[in-house]
């Protein structure tokens, strides 16, 4: 298997549900979580990472600064 | 296997949550003013004028010194503190309302004395804060709360449009209009800041840019619509551009 080359995270306690990300994301990595976070919203998840391209279009159209994009380091040889 | 931080939350927010409705622009706007203060490595010293309206909080959300003025005084309260204090960086924060309504004066008069100050102009075309009343940038024939069957120009006027008036004054430096509403606009809006933060670090003169933004709740869509409602009828009344560029090159 190849090793996975991005991280996203999203604070789930921290998200409104507003569903930017979801829709801004050329890969379709993001869904709706079918639990609801403590202030009451369907939060953002990640459920394919395995097809993300690390753009950061989900950073860049998150109101809420919920999430963050991580790349994995080329390891030289 | 080790990963490194690509996209990450800027230094210049104090991470406490914004009290935004979902999906509203005030955030993104927020974070792009807080990772402009990054870069330029100014936020040690940078001084951040709140106004009245749904921003009213915005010195909790950021990491920086800062006040809030009285309702559309914000750019007369800058001009103290960056007279008072030449050395620092001084930017106000303000909706349409606080800005183009009962701040008209102070806008118009900053920008024609040239203040060493850079605005941030949310235009939602509405009052979000006090529940969605009629702002002078809402649009012909839309509903409001004080115009409940739309905007007439009979009635209430014409929209507002600021920059156009604002751009045949000698005092400005920068001057833009743009949009949040793609990845796209997001980034070039973020570069527009910078350079009207650069209009006053440069002493050129007074910056502004004006961000079209949405305000889902008192326009009564969801947020993806109203993104769409900002592209078929804001950007008609609004054109997007740069109007005034005296700042040379984006550090
Ligand atoms: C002197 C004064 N007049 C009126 C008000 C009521 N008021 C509070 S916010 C606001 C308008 C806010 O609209 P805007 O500036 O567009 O900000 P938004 O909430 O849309 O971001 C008004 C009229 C006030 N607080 N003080
Ligand atoms: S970084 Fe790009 S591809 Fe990956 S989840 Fe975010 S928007 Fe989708
Ligand atoms: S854009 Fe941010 S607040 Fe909106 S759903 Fe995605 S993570 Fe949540
Ligand atoms: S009322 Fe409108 S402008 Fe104010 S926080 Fe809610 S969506 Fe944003
Ligand atoms: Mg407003």
């Amino acid at each position: 298997m190849d090793k996975q080359k991005f991280i996203v995270s999203i604070d789930e306690d921290r998200c409104k549900g507003c569903s930017l990300c979801i829709e801004v994301c050329p890969k379709e990595v993001l869904e709706f979580s079918k639990k609801y976070n403590e202030k009451g919203y369907h939060y953002a998840k990640v459920s394919k990472i395995e097809n993300c391209i690390g753009c950061g279009f989900c950073y860049q159209m998150c109101p809420d600064v919920c999430i963050s994009v991580k790349v994995l380091e080329k390891i030289k040889s | 296997m080790i990963y490194t931080e690509r996209f990450k939350a800027p230094q210049s927010l104090s991470g406490k949550e914004f009290s935004y409705c979902p999906g509203c622009h005030h955030g993104i706007v927020h974070r792009l003013i807080a990772e402009v203060i990054d870069e330029l490595d100014i936020q040690g010293k940078t001084i951040m004028v709140a106004p009245v309206g749904c921003a009213v909080f915005a010195n909790d959300f950021f990491e920086l010194d800062g006040t809030i003025a009285a309702h559309g005084r914000a750019p007369a309260v800058a001009t103290g503190i960056k007279r008072a204090r030449p050395e620092n960086v001084v930017f106000t924060y303000q909706g349409d309302g606080d800005l183009a309504a009962i701040g008209t004066a102070e806008i118009i008069h900053a920008a024609n004395r040239g203040e060493k100050i850079t605005t941030i102009f949310i235009n939602n075309a509405i009052y979000g804060m006090t529940g969605g009343q009629m702002a002078p940038t809402t649009l012909l024939g839309m509903k409001t709360t004080t115009t409940p069957y739309g905007r007439s120009e009979k009635n209430e006027g014409y929209p507002l449009r600021v920059s156009e008036i604002l751009k045949e004054i000698r005092g400005v430096a920068f001057l833009s209009r743009t949009k949040v509403t793609t990845p796209q606009d997001v980034i070039r809006t973020k570069k527009q800041i910078k350079k009207a933060f650069l209009a006053q670090i440069e002493g050129l003169g007074y910056g502004l840019v004006e961000v079209l933004s949405t305000c889902p709740t008192n326009w009564g869509l969801t947020p993806i619509e109203s993104m769409q409602w900002l592209e078929e009828n804001m950007v008609k009344e609004f054109p997007i551009g740069v109007f005034v560029d005296k700042v040379d090159k984006v550090k």
